[in-house]
């Protein structure tokens, strides 16, 4: 059985989504990622200001038993970080795709956007890691 | 990786449950259920029911038992009365842990030996070698099926399932025979928790029975099937051992903290000499219990820093759902154990302040 995955974000091979908003893209993890690490207990993420670059590692997420690393879908300038997270990590679990996104970021390459996956292929490519 | 996973009795269980499997010591085992946090929450506040047939079960019988376990192991085992268990460990020659267990009489000539999953083989091999010529024992893992009901409603479940009234007064660390919901078991008032409870020991072919019987049984006390992951935190947050993370064949039971179960004056016992003259010398290191006092979650393997440097490694770390804490063990020199200390924990490159902190971090 598979969920279906927002139709409006795009998405990495880590596990994250990427959604545009105006000049910026807004980040978060995908409910396949929420469901890999259980309840989240920690997110450790950079300050506004701080330059990420795409496909490497911006910050760490942690459950209560497992760390994992968080990929940048995009190069560029973070704009803005999810606060409340620090305070309800859990917010994480409870909405991946609203409350519980990690950062903003205003990238400096739009064409990197063209090379992450749309839903469709997300969830082509979320087959074929299980089993 | 090839190897295939070892099922218990209760997977096809465990999967209609929604829990999740995952490879533990070359088992398929549930991590979890709903979630590591309510289902810790729910033996805390109500009761858990947890899978834990993968344990080791070793039956030494005859009227040698007693005697027999009793050069194995660190713990006075001479003096154990009919019905009633301890906790050791088994070491080898160099007074290094092989193994933790729970050693229950069961009968005058029958004991019990209940090792982890992960040194079955082990422990069955350095029986096979060491114990005393002429003791009956077997290997009764693959026949045995382990239960663990623990939490505070415990009790409660057990009476709803009809249980004796000798079952439900059964104190701490005490085991009898008893027949429940038409399944014969060895009833223990035994966990790994930090919570009162039991474990139940049944034939394999008796799992599923005695498992529907109790969730079934427990649903007005709110019990809920409980994964290996919340029985990690809770086992933390009590200070139980974690075997292959806070005792190995690295370590030795006096720095571990576990130097009541060791009884150098109760006879001969393999690693007995070795141990009596790490004594003497006074054991360099300790095993402490800390909390992080900045933000960050140690885990096992993350160094300990004293000044900034290096002095030990966390062995164990998570977040502590009840004492709502993010705590750990780790061996640190003996003058760094005091409670209040102030460590650090290396996390990711980075310094993040601890101390020290007196343990079990929780207690019932």
């Amino acid at each position: 059985m598979m969920a279906t995955y927002p139709r409006d974000l795009q998405y990495t091979r880590e596990h994250e989504w990427a959604r545009i908003e105006g000049d910026v893209v807004r980040v978060g993890i995908t409910a396949y990622a929420v469901e890999q690490l259980g309840d989240v207990t920690l997110v450790d993420m950079p300050a506004p200001g701080e330059d990420v670059q795409a496909h490497e590692r911006f910050g760490d997420i942690e459950s209560v038993k497992t760390v994992s690393e968080l990929f940048a879908p995009v190069s560029g300038e973070v704009v803005d970080v999810n606060g409340a997270l620090e305070s309800s990590p859990e917010l994480v679990n409870e909405g991946p795709y609203e409350e519980g996104w990690l950062v903003t970021i205003r990238p400096s390459d739009q064409g990197e956007l063209e090379g992450l996956m749309d839903a469709a292929k997300y969830e082509e490519y979320l087959g074929t890691l299980d089993g | 990786m090839s190897e295939a996973l070892r099922e218990t009795s209760l997977t096809d269980e465990h999967r209609a449950l929604g829990a999740r499997l995952v490879p533990f010591a070359g088992w398929r085992m549930p991590v979890q259920y709903e979630g590591i946090k309510k289902e810790h929450e729910a033996v805390r506040t109500r009761a858990g029911l947890f899978d834990v047939s993968h344990m080791g079960e070793l039956l030494v019988e005859g009227p040698q038992a007693v005697a027999a376990v009793d050069r194995l192991v660190t713990n006075d085992v001479s003096k154990l009365e009919v019905g009633r268990a301890l906790y050791t460990v088994c070491c080898n020659e160099a007074g290094h842990i092989l193994d933790d267990l729970i050693v229950y009489r069961l009968e005058d000539e029958k004991v019990l030996v209940v090792c982890n999953a992960s040194n079955r083989d082990k422990i069955v091999a350095h029986f096979a070698k060491n114990i005393s010529l002429g003791t009956p024992w077997n290997d009764v893992s693959d026949a045995w099926a382990l239960l663990a009901l623990q939490g505070p409603n415990a009790v409660a479940v057990m009476r709803n399932l009809g249980a004796p009234q000798d079952v439900l007064e059964l104190p701490y660390f005490h085991v009898t025979h008893a027949s429940l919901a038409g399944v014969d078991l060895w009833t223990a008032r035994t966990g790994y928790t930090g919570e009162d409870g039991f474990e139940l020991f049944c034939a394999s072919e008796d799992a599923v029975s005695l498992w529907r019987a109790l969730l079934e049984a427990g649903e007005p006390q709110g019990l809920q099937p409980v994964g290996l992951g919340a029985r990690d935190t809770l086992r933390l947050e009590a200070r139980l051992m974690l075997y292959g993370n806070d005792i190995t064949e690295e370590t030795n039971p006096l720095e571990a903290g576990l130097g009541w179960v060791v009884k150098l004056d109760a006879g001969d016992f393999i690693g007995r000499k070795a141990l009596q003259a790490i004594k003497a010398a006074g054991p360099q290191r300790k095993l402490v219990g800390f909390e992080m006092t900045g933000r960050g979650i140690a885990r096992h393997g993350y160094p300990i820093l004293a000044d900034g440097k290096p002095v030990g490694e966390v062995t164990s770390g998570s977040p502590g759902p009840t004492v709502g804490r993010n705590i750990g063990l780790g061996y640190v020199p003996r003058a760094l154990g005091k409670a209040g200390t102030s460590l650090g924990i290396e996390i990711r490159g980075k310094a993040v302040d601890a101390v020290v902190v007196r343990t079990p971090f929780y207690k019932r």
